[in-house]
């Protein structure tokens, strides 16, 4: 390695190919624009240039690539939810993410740690019980575990009944991991652009043209563009972007914040977490402890963090983990979510003709992101729903059939 | 600590507040559609801007209108509801429908 370095240096092979283009010049048009640069656009146009075939692809992204819920999230990945819907679409998923560092020749670092719902409650145990049987009849491996198992496979973990909450059991989910969110962005967009997509960055749409019910282009702030199909994926600014499509959304735009603490030696194997309590938390692989909570209490169209949200996740992860009482917190931060009614995505057709949508990912949108691209990238290529998203259709609010995913993160039962 | 000022108990913390969603006209449920029940129901305006919300004293049980602006999050105004709603409205029996 360090002769591989020298001659790198010496060589005149530096700079370094550039990974994606600096920002390529809008091209009249386009067979599908889509609009949003972060891990579900990219996928998605990555899937669409590799098995579909459709290269002529521009990904328009207001910012940087993965600069958005992309990069905010707590980098959780797991499918044991509670609807068979949501359960066979995260188990899907989940395989994907498994050689995604092979699919991509791109190390996202996915790391299976075992992820834990911590149960305080009779009506927790049973909601767990429900989930692991509803897990295990769709193949999905997870199981109900005991005060004495947790004690086992977590030690750390305070199980003292003195607790204000005292743990009962978990919901055990094996499979649970934790990856490396901006490897997933990057991974993807650098794959898409060596197949021909074109990545905008620093390029904002402004307006989406909407002729006879058919969307037929897309005003950018660097020029218009004609297109055939166009797909939004633009986590926390859904409602925004629609309305340029005069599409109306059951979405609201909610922060969610998080933060890491000092780095530490590799202490805690496990995901932890804990609906009642609203607290997640993993050790990344570079030793942070990545902590997370629930949504803010109002929405708003903003990412600032605030003492109230830090002073009340501190105080039940110490519950959890009192052995963290030292550690530093280093750094806080905040995502805008799109919150639907019935805590499931809202993927597919819109009413307005070639304009689909992808949105209303909340809190659970990471660990979609392989399937979303997949099936998005299919129903863009094909015109038809693809069965495994058909569920989350925007129309199911119109119809009173709502999906109810209770198994949303930190959502309490 | 954000302060929300209530119209019936003067500033307190945001944290005593509970956030009830865009104040929209409902519609007629005994005569409106499906489709408009739904939309009322569930559909959000959602805006990044200028805002008229219900917003709910909590420990007083206090229902209020706000004005707010979710890019700033500044709140611009909190006003009783007596302010926009004059009229009681009335809970009447729903007329039964007419026979096909």
């Amino acid at each position: 390695m360090p002769f591989g370095l020298i001659k790198y240096a010496l060589s005149s092979g530096h700079p370094a190919k550039r990974f994606l283009l600096a920002r390529p010049e809008l091209k009249p048009s386009y067979d599908v624009v889509i609009i949003g640069g972060g891990g579900h656009g990219l996928a998605t146009a990555y899937h669409l240039a590799r098995y579909h075939g459709i290269r002529n692809v521009a990904v328009f992204e207001k910012g940087y690539i993965g600069g958005g819920n992309t990069g905010r999230n707590t980098a959780i990945i797991r499918s044991n939810y509670l609807t068979p819907e949501g359960v066979a679409f995260y188990e899907e998923s989940v395989s994907l993410y498994r050689q995604l560092s092979r699919e991509l020749d791109y190390n996202i670092l996915y790391s299976e740690r075992g992820h834990f719902t911590l149960a305080h409650t009779d009506s927790a145990m049973r909601t767990s019980r429900w989930r692991a049987e509803v897990n295990k009849h769709l193949g999905v491996d997870s199981e109900l575990v005991y005060r004495d198992d947790l004690a086992r496979l977590i030690p750390e973990l305070n199980l003292s009944e003195e607790a204000a909450y005292p743990i009962l059991g978990a919901l055990y989910h094996p499979p649970g991991a934790v990856a490396r969110h901006d490897a997933v962005a990057w991974g993807y967009a650098g794959r898409a652009a060596e197949l021909g997509v074109e990545i905008h960055q620093d390029t904002t749409v402004t307006d989406i043209e909407v002729t006879d019910g058919r969307v037929s282009g897309v005003v950018t702030d660097r020029g218009r563009v004609a297109c055939g199909k166009a797909v939004q994926a633009v986590a926390g600014a859904s409602s925004e972007i629609a309305r340029m499509a005069g599409v109306k959304l059951p979405i609201r735009t909610i922060p969610l914040q998080a933060c890491v603490s000092q780095p530490h030696k590799p202490s805690l194997d496990a995901i932890i977490v804990s609906g009642s309590l609203h607290v997640y938390i993993s050790q990344s692989d570079r030793g942070e402890f990545v902590m997370g909570g629930s949504t803010d209490p109002y929405p708003r169209y903003q990412t600032s963090s605030s003492l109230d949200f830090i002073e009340g996740l501190m105080s039940h992860v110490l519950e959890l983990l009192p052995h963290l009482s030292e550690v530093q917190v280093m750094r806080q931060w905040a995502g805008m979510t799109d919150m639907t009614p019935d805590f499931a995505p809202i993927m597919g057709e819109t009413g307005v003709e070639n304009y689909y949508i992808d949105a209303g990912w909340g809190t659970w949108g990471f660990k979609a992101t392989p399937v979303c691209g997949k099936r998005m990238a299919e129903m863009l290529a094909t015109g038809r729903v693809p069965a495994l998203i058909a569920p989350f259709r925007l129309s199911r609010f119109e119809n009173f059939d709502l999906v109810g995913e209770k198994g949303a993160a930190s959502v309490g039962h | 600590m954000k302060l929300m000022h209530c119209p019936l108990n003067g500033w307190r913390n945001i944290q005593e507040f509970t956030h009830g969603g865009e104040v929209v006209a409902e519609p007629d449920p005994n005569r409106c559609s499906d489709a408009e029940w739904a939309e009322f129901v569930f559909m959000e305006e959602n805006k990044a801007g200028m805002v008229r919300e219900w917003w709910c004293h909590t420990a007083t049980a206090y229902w209020f209108i706000a004005e707010r602006d979710t890019v700033k999050d500044e709140i611009i105004r909190t006003y009783d509801a007596g302010e926009v709603f004059k009229e009681r409205i009335e809970f009447t029996r729903p007329e039964p429908p007419k026979e096909a």
